[in-house]
């Protein structure tokens, strides 16, 4: 059934950011929750009226802004319901750039979704990476935040360049910009640069390390937004591109496995949820690999499922980061008896994440399992399901262990510690019912899957004695070693190592050999040729200003008033601030083109 | 909930026992259960080969971990600093 109304809820959240800051209390909290919501009553209707919208011709080509099916509703679907938690979870925040920059976020993530083809779909793409930059940028009690941000941005720019030059080789190859499953089997140069650059965005390894560098730098409602968004966004790309593509097995259980081995060393709260972010999407990836219907509906599902327990973690950590100040496992410990509701939440957050039974995880990670036993990707299978081991060891163990269990590190971070605000608590509430309601009401989640017919029944007593032998001796492991895995005050190097350490290598020639190439250039320059110029130059401005400019009524003295006073408002000589300018122009400028 | 956790703290041995208990019943139980849906032969005919695997998982994640961390990448917090 289609019908012709169509409001792009991207589209909504743009204009309702646009609007923000003119909002006032008492108004401006209800707004902030009435934006979401419609939002997502947008996104379920056009859910329930499924079809192909928005479509333009632009130049030569047919833009499609609304393709809407069972694929793409799922995780609009999901993307829409996280931006209400989250911003039901900053609501407190006053800095109204935040929530502006949050709610572009979304819009870019929803409308790449949506996108059909694509050039609408790099649009919405950057500006998701432009707009979540922003949340790092906010963050004012991190010092390394503005340089994180900047590292964020870079990568992201290289990823968007890589999807850039793929779908223009494939235009030029095919003739056609529209966005769906590409070819493997005839496969390119472009099939792998457009691979490449989703994959940046998934944290594909050797493409991740921008990920727990970026969400642990982020503001507290910032790195709630985040994580949901990128990554999950990403997924569902390859999963629209890339199904079945072989290569992405391989790559998914690598970064599972990476992302583990990684969060058992972490140190920083934030760091490890973002590398546990890396393992879970693993699973996904390599669901997409397989890319049977089974896997594809699990990918789904547990991006579902993943969004809400992830998010639930990371607002658990915001949490305590916000109360205590405190971000690393050696300066935490023994928060059980400041922080009960955080911690009841964490738990249920880590739960999640490791399939307990009758929690959201049990039933969407066992997909993409059982897929890859279906497909006799015995290897797969097994290298999975012990990371499923090790999620629970991290996430489940030594996360509430290192916050709220072992000996308190500093009796004065306790004596700070409390329960967050009634806002925060609340979205906690709300995610961790979400996560038991999908785990124990599953049909609610395998009804909004993509491929109706290869369903999966997690409730098997098969499937609940092989999850609770692992947990239970995953668990016994821990007793066993947990003195091996305690917080220590180290970080551990990573591939983003190169851009860092090569980045100064470069500011370092800058600053000395090419910065000395330059400053003799530039006097040899002056001596030579400089000064003879300048003086004729200065007799034909005379000339210009006080004989030509005199006729024309004093133009160009206007002129270069006006560029004055612009120079003054518009160039403050703040990156930030110029590049927020070019964003928000960006989405005017796709506002008006969408409307006309 | 609070005193509760208090309660199982002051209590170490006893949760462990506890927790030994459950594992014990798990394994049993597991015995118990149809295996003709196992995918591997090895599942089919180990007993208890999901809580062999699990320990081992997670023993070898542990060891990993330490091991690629003493070999070389573990820094002190302030590397990137300088």
């Amino acid at each position: 059934m289609t019908t012709s109304f169509f409001l792009h809820p991207a589209l909504l959240l743009i204009i309702g950011a646009l609007i923000l800051p003119f909002i006032r209390e008492p108004f401006r909290k209800p707004y902030l929750l009435l934006v979401p919501i419609f939002t997502f009553v947008d996104v379920v209707y056009l859910g329930f009226n499924q079809g192909i919208y928005g479509q333009v011709s632009f130049l030569d080509w047919q833009l499609t802004f609304g393709r809407i099916d069972a694929l793409s509703n799922v995780f609009a679907f999901i993307m829409a319901l996280m931006a209400i938690i989250a911003t039901l979870y900053s609501l407190q925040v006053k800095d109204c750039w935040q929530q502006m920059a949050a709610w572009f976020y979304v819009a870019g993530s929803i409308g790449a979704i949506y996108a059909g083809d694509y050039l609408s779909l790099f649009l919405f793409w950057e500006i998701m990476a432009f707009a979540s930059t922003f949340l790092v940028w906010c963050n004012k009690d991190q010092k390394d935040a503005t340089a994180a941000g900047f590292r964020y941005l870079l990568v992201h720019t290289f990823g968007g360049l890589l999807l850039l030059m793929g779908f223009v080789l494939r235009y030029q190859a095919t003739g056609s910009i529209a966005f769906e499953l590409l070819d493997y089997d005839t496969h390119s140069l472009y099939t792998w640069l457009i691979m490449s650059g989703l994959m940046l965005n998934a944290a594909v390894v050797p493409l991740h390390s921008w990920l727990p560098d970026a969400y642990s730098k982020a503001t507290i409602g910032g790195a709630v937004f985040m994580c949901a968004f990128t990554t999950k966004t990403a997924v569902y790309t390859l999963a629209r591109a890339c199904a079945g593509f072989d290569i992405l097995i391989v790559l998914g259980v690598a970064m599972a496995i990476y992302g583990i081995v990684y969060a058992i060393n972490e140190n920083d709260v934030r760091r490890l949820l973002g590398w546990e972010i890396i393992s879970q999407v693993g699973y996904m990836v390599a669901g997409v690999g397989i890319g049977t219907a089974l896997a594809i509906n699990g990918a789904a599902a547990h991006a579902f499922a993943h969004i809400l327990y992830k998010g639930l973690l990371f607002m658990g950590a915001g949490a305590i980061i916000q109360m205590t100040g405190k971000s690393r496992f050696t300066e935490l410990g023994g928060l059980y008896k400041k922080m009960p509701v955080t911690m009841l939440f964490m738990i249920v957050g880590g739960v999640s994440v490791s399939a307990f039974p009758f929690f959201s995880g049990f039933v969407s990670k066992s997909m993409i399992i059982a897929a890859s036993y279906g497909e006799h990707l015995l290897w797969a299978g097994f290298l999975l399901t012990m990371v499923s081991a090790g999620t629970f060891l991290v996430a489940g163990l030594r996360l509430p262990y290192l916050l709220f269990f072992c000996e308190p590190k500093s009796a004065e971070v306790v004596e700070r510690a409390a329960d967050p605000p009634w806002n925060m608590q609340a979205a906690m509430i709300f995610a961790g019912l979400l996560c038991f309601v999908l785990g124990t009401f599953y049909p609610l989640l395998y009804s909004m899957l993509p491929y109706q017919d290869a369903l999966y029944h997690p409730y098997s007593g098969y499937h609940l004695s092989e999850t609770l032998q692992i947990l239970a001796f995953t668990a016994l492991g821990f007793m066993l070693f947990k003195d091996r895995i305690l917080a220590r005050p180290t970080i551990s190097l990573d591939l983003d190592w190169f851009y860092r350490r090569g980045g100064q290598l470069v500011l370092w020639l800058a600053r000395n050999p090419i910065q000395w190439i330059d400053t003799m250039w530039g006097e040899a320059y002056r001596v030579v040729g400089l000064f003879p110029l300048m003086t004729t130059a200065r007799f034909w401005a005379w000339f210009d200003w006080h004989g030509i400019d005199g006729l024309l009524d004093g133009s160009a003295r206007g002129v270069r008033s006006l560029g004055r006073l612009l120079a003054k408002v518009m160039q403050r000589g703040q990156i930030q601030q110029t590049l927020a300018y070019t964003v928000t122009f960006v989405a005017l400028a796709l506002i008006a083109f969408i409307w006309m | 909930m609070i005193q509760f956790i208090d309660f199982l703290k002051e209590r170490g041995r006893g949760v462990r026992y506890f927790l030994y208990g459950t594992m014990a019943a798990i394994v049993i139980w597991s015995m118990t259960v149809d295996t003709s849906h196992a995918h591997t032969w090895v599942e089919k005919h180990i007993p208890g080969f999901w809580s062999i695997f699990g320990l081992v998982s997670c023993t070898v994640l542990i060891f990993f971990a330490r091991w690629l961390a003493s070999a070389g990448i573990e820094r002190e917090e302030d590397y990137y600093d300088d």
